[in-house]
């Protein structure tokens, strides 16, 4: 594995996370972490998504014409959108789990990682880095995910993966962590965090 | 009165940012000053508005299980519903198109407030999420699809002009340095959704 590739493995995951610093991908990424398992699987099927659909925009970006490029995105990442959600729909395990999750599944066609790396990488691109960065992008989407819905599963409900674990020390559950408002704060704490160590991205 | 509920509710009860956080990502990158805020409040105000009707009549005479039984009776067991997604997006392209025509022809000042925005829309997520929120809420006549999308676009603009103005406060205060900008900005609008949960329990 040479530099560069492991540069473009790694950027996404801190220094360069999708969420916290390129702000994209916000709307999905509060709705789906009040529980562990949602926040895993939106994680999955974001890869997926962000894998294929850049894989293939970029085997295709020198036979788009630029004008109708942002149609033929929609179109290619629709298309994944809907075969993870068939495929989540098709198990009896993820089913539940399609449900709840409702229409962020679907809304996946909008996040922003998606249609923002496709057009800042992917266009530019061979396909196997363009493949790479859009994986890497979605693992460190779902990274801030999965610490949310950590803390916030924990707190909130006293559960991890539906596991008891804070109920048997007697622990009250906080159901104000549950509301979507703390998702919000959540993220904004991590930005913190991240920005008191990286301090080149601190805003004047 | 059932209208006037419908619409009371899609403002402040399931308001698209404070209760579902659709359009987050636009929502956080264009709410720096009022003036640019109000401009893309209202073109999704309007872009909501001719969509989600339109999506209505595909989702209720195409999409939906046993909805081309109006063709004849061998297509009354047809369910297209898996194609939604795919539908819903090109539509809100396609009208996004003929809106940004129409309005530059017949209204260049409007076009030149809301010129820049107006591209960006076809992938704000709460334009799609309407779509989608209204398959599953099983609306019984187009007008009340109407009323729902009036009702979440002005509770979109709500929230996008009231953070702005927060915003624009805010850059008075003295914020700790690793918190300014993104993270001050995540903490703010969760704090703004607890105030917005006030209204949850509103039953009209």
């Amino acid at each position: 594995m040479n530099a560069k590739i492991k540069e473009t493995l790694l950027n996404p995951i801190f220094k360069g996370n999708p969420i916290t610093v390129l702000v994209l991908g916000i709307c999905s990424s509060l709705a789906v972490t009040v529980t562990l398992k949602g926040a895993l699987v939106m994680t999955l099927s974001v890869i997926v998504v962000t894998g294929v659909s850049s894989l293939i925009l970029s085997i295709l970006r020198n036979t788009i014409p630029s004008r109708v490029r942002i149609i033929v995105q929609l179109v290619v990442v629709a298309m994944m959108v809907i075969l993870v959600d068939q495929v989540l729909k098709s198990f009896e395990a993820t089913y539940a789990i399609d449900k709840q999750l409702s229409v962020y599944i679907g809304l996946i066609i909008t996040n922003c990682i998606v249609m923002g790396r496709i057009e800042a990488f992917a266009l530019g691109n061979k396909p196997w880095p363009s493949f790479l960065d859009g994986v890497a992008n979605g693992a460190g989407y779902g990274l801030i995910l999965i610490v949310v819905a950590f803390f916030r599963e924990l707190l909130g409900s006293g559960t991890l993966f539906g596991f008891d674990i804070l109920g048997r020390f007697g622990y009250v559950t906080n159901n104000l962590v549950i509301l979507p408002p703390f998702a919000l704060i959540f993220i904004g704490c991590i930005v913190w965090l991240q920005r008191s160590i990286q301090k080149d991205l601190q805003e004047k | 009165m059932e209208y006037l509920s419908l619409f009371v509710k899609s403002i402040f009860v399931d308001n698209m940012i404070f209760a579902y956080f659709l359009g987050m990502c636009s929502f956080l990158a264009v709410s720096k000053n009022v003036k640019t805020a109000a401009g893309l409040g209202v073109a999704v105000i309007f872009v909501l508005l001719v969509t989600l009707p339109v999506n209505y009549l595909l989702n209720e005479y195409v999409l939906k299980a046993g909805a081309l039984s109006w063709l004849g009776e061998g297509f009354a067991d047809v369910d297209l519903s898996f194609l939604s997604f795919i539908i819903f997006i090109a539509v809100i392209a396609a009208m996004v198109q003929i809106v940004e025509m129409v309005v530059e022809k017949f209204s260049p000042s409007l076009y030149s407030s809301l010129g820049i925005f107006l591209p960006l829309i076809a992938v704000n997520c709460a334009i799609l999420g309407g779509s989608l929120f209204m398959q599953q809420k099983d609306f019984v006549n187009i007008g009340e699809a109407a009323v729902y999308s009036l009702g979440s676009g002005i509770g979109w603009f709500l929230a996008i002009v009231s953070l702005a103005a927060i915003r624009e406060k805010m850059s008075y205060s003295n914020v700790p340095a690793a918190l300014k900008g993104l993270g001050i900005t995540f903490i703010t609008v969760g704090l703004m959704g607890l105030a917005f949960m006030t209204f949850m329990g509103i039953s009209l």
